[in-house]
């Protein structure tokens, strides 16, 4: 098992490792000269020069990469650009509350997404499932702001429910921002509910086949007994590597959500850095992403290996 | 990752109700296969038939309800709406289009090779799509373009290079599956050529799985371009792009919610409706199989 744990973080590393090298060519090289870029198209030549010199970008691609990645690795992100402040408080503040916004949206599509699942594969080929499938197929690639739109005129406006506007203080605490999380945690799950109903149920029709199923039922086990016991330990196994491939699709969705509904988290803090050309905080904002995301796919392979003693041989 | 799920044991029903059940789940597909026609013949020759220039402001005009002179009303510079709905479905079907296109032959050349000859070159690929796939979607598209700039190729090369993983991990699956087939190996004992084997042996079984896997990957560009259009990273304005109408026209949603609605409605509707086909593709030419591929 350990041996199973070393392997999976390091190959986290390595995907990390390269991957922060593309993040870092993109921005860094691709906008041409970045010294005009911050300092805008009336800049002087001397300026240009002092800056260039500042930000050390005479240096060779790899000298640049490296000391940007030290710096990361050791928590020295920099200053924003735009205001000059501190960009590590800045952007870990933002983290905070788009994870608690995470936190809800998995709340709300986890065990919404495999009930649904579960029921459509009981119920297959009738109408609930005809019904789920549907339903799921509909909201499965609606981009987040189309659905957002349908839900505030609904929730906030005809049901008067919920607060159309999330732009809460920063530092606000997960009970005080709870109420602002919902509807756009609603939004970013509706991409994903359809998603894991989906594979839950093709997961849970393919375990209720299986001979041990069916042997539980000869044996006389009551239904429910069957379907926890037998059929739901098997059949939620794949459900953890569902929720981790779909982790990227979630911090995308939670982007455009934060903008729709001005929530402070991390998507708008990028959204803002891009529009103001603030590229430290680009990257910062960037790499962290990466970050979670790796870190989510590690936690699900780990959490799979876990639950299921035969892959760690492999 | 791709996991196929095969269902080989159906349930036994009524001849009425398999019927019934046709009917009913070939519905779903009929009606998306006329929207997606809808919309590709409204992209074709819609521009060539909109009664204003989607670009042309009258300012003395703005924020009109529909009525008959602008069906769909007119926004916060007094432009027709429905023009602009009109020309945009041609941004979104053209660039949506390309960039899935774009995924689905790279991915398939990608595919090909790496599941045919694996070893060093395999490993090499897989690593890269690895990679890429631990960068969030939309946040790649957003720096890549961010550091590009918008234009209309940018954003399809950009939709096209992200699907390309996913593309490329679907056909080699299929790919490492086939190659072991006997009537592959009768092939090589045959003394065929390599390219041969690919294209006349190979390419025919992986082709199902592309259309299927390119139907998907219309539907997220789709996805991708509002996506990117309303975050005001697609095609710059004054170009009509649907996801931009939606946010452009949010501040003005009370009292003139029609600018927000049709934009917003048409993407709904369009995405929809590409599932709906993408579905009934998949029903049709890959029975039982469930592809858990995501983005």
């Amino acid at each position: 098992m350990i041996a199973y744990i070393l392997r999976r973080i390091g190959s986290i590393f390595v995907i990390m490792f390269f991957a922060s090298i593309i993040i870092f060519a993109i921005t860094q090289f691709l906008p041409g000269d970045v010294a005009q870029l911050v300092l805008g198209q009336f800049a002087t030549e001397e300026a240009i020069a002092n800056l260039r010199e500042e930000f050390g970008l005479n240096n060779p691609f790899y000298v640049q990469y490296l000391d940007w990645a030290v710096n990361f690795i050791k928590g020295d992100w920099g200053n924003s650009l735009v205001n000059r402040m501190p960009i590590f408080p800045m952007v870990m503040s933002r983290l905070r509350n788009s994870a608690m916004l995470a936190v809800v949206v998995l709340m709300i599509y986890v065990p919404l997404g495999i009930l649904l699942g579960v029921l459509a594969a009981l119920k297959r080929d009738k109408l609930p499932d005809q019904m789920i499938t549907t339903v799921s197929m509909v909201f499965v690639a609606l981009p987040v702001f189309v659905s957002s739109l349908l839900l505030i005129p609904f929730f906030c406006h005809y049901l008067g429910w919920l607060p159309a506007n999330s732009s809460i203080h920063p530092d606000s605490t997960f009970g005080e921002a709870l109420p602002y999380l919902i509807l756009p945690a609603i939004a970013v799950a509706l991409n994903s509910i359809g998603y894991v109903a989906r594979m839950t149920r093709a997961g849970t029709i393919d375990v209720l086949r299986t001979d041990y199923v069916r042997a539980a039922y000869l044996k006389g086990l009551p239904r429910w007994q069957v379907l926890f016991r037998h059929v739901l330990r098997n059949a939620l196994l794949p459900t953890v590597t569902i929720v981790a491939m779909d982790a990227g699709m979630m911090i995308g969705g939670m982007l455009v959500a934060e903008v729709v509904f001005g929530y402070p988290g991390l998507g708008r803090l990028l959204l803002y850095a891009m529009q103001n050309q603030d590229l430290p905080l680009i990257q910062a904002c960037s790499m962290v992403a990466v970050t979670m995301l790796c870190l989510a796919n590690l936690v699900a392979d780990l959490l799979y290996g876990f639950l299921n003693p035969r892959i760690r041989v492999k | 990752m791709a996991i196929c799920v095969q269902n080989n044991q159906e349930y036994i029903h009524s001849k009425l109700f398999n019927i019934w059940r046709g009917i009913r789940r070939n519905t779903l597909t009929v009606i998306g296969f006329f929207i997606v026609i809808i919309f590709l013949l409204t992209a074709l020759v819609g521009p060539l038939f909109v009664p204003y220039h989607y670009a042309e402001q009258n300012i003395a005009k703005r924020l009109q309800p529909p009525s008959a002179e602008h069906i769909f009303g007119t926004d916060e510079f007094g432009r027709d709406v429905f023009s602009r709905v009109v020309v945009g479905s041609r941004n979104v079907c053209v660039v949506a289009g390309s960039g899935a296109a774009l995924a689905v032959f790279i991915g398939l050349i990608l595919g090909l090779v790496s599941g045919y000859w694996g070893g060093l070159l395999d490993d090499l690929l897989m690593r890269l799509m690895e990679v890429m796939m631990a960068i969030p979607g939309l946040l790649l598209a957003m720096l890549v373009l961010f550091s590009l700039g918008s234009s209309f190729f940018s954003v399809i090369l950009v939709v096209g290079f992200m699907y390309i993983p996913v593309v490329t991990r679907v056909v080699r699956s299929v790919v490492l599956d086939i190659k072991t087939r006997a009537f592959v190996e009768a092939a090589k004992l045959r003394g065929e050529s390599i390219p041969y084997i690919l294209l006349r042996e190979i390419l025919p079984n992986v082709l199902p799985h592309l259309a299927v896997e390119g139907s998907m990957r219309f539907v997220y560009a789709i996805f991708m371009v509002a996506s990117l259009g309303f975050l005001g990273l697609g095609v710059q304005p004054p170009a009509p792009d649907w996801g931009f109408m939606v946010s452009e026209a949010r501040p003005f949603f009370s009292v003139a919610p029609w600018v927000l609605f049709f934009p917003a409605a048409s993407i709904a509707i369009l995405v929809v409706g590409v599932s709906f086909v993408s579905d009934g593709l998949r029903r049709m030419l890959l029975p039982g199989g469930v592809s858990s591929d995501r983005y």
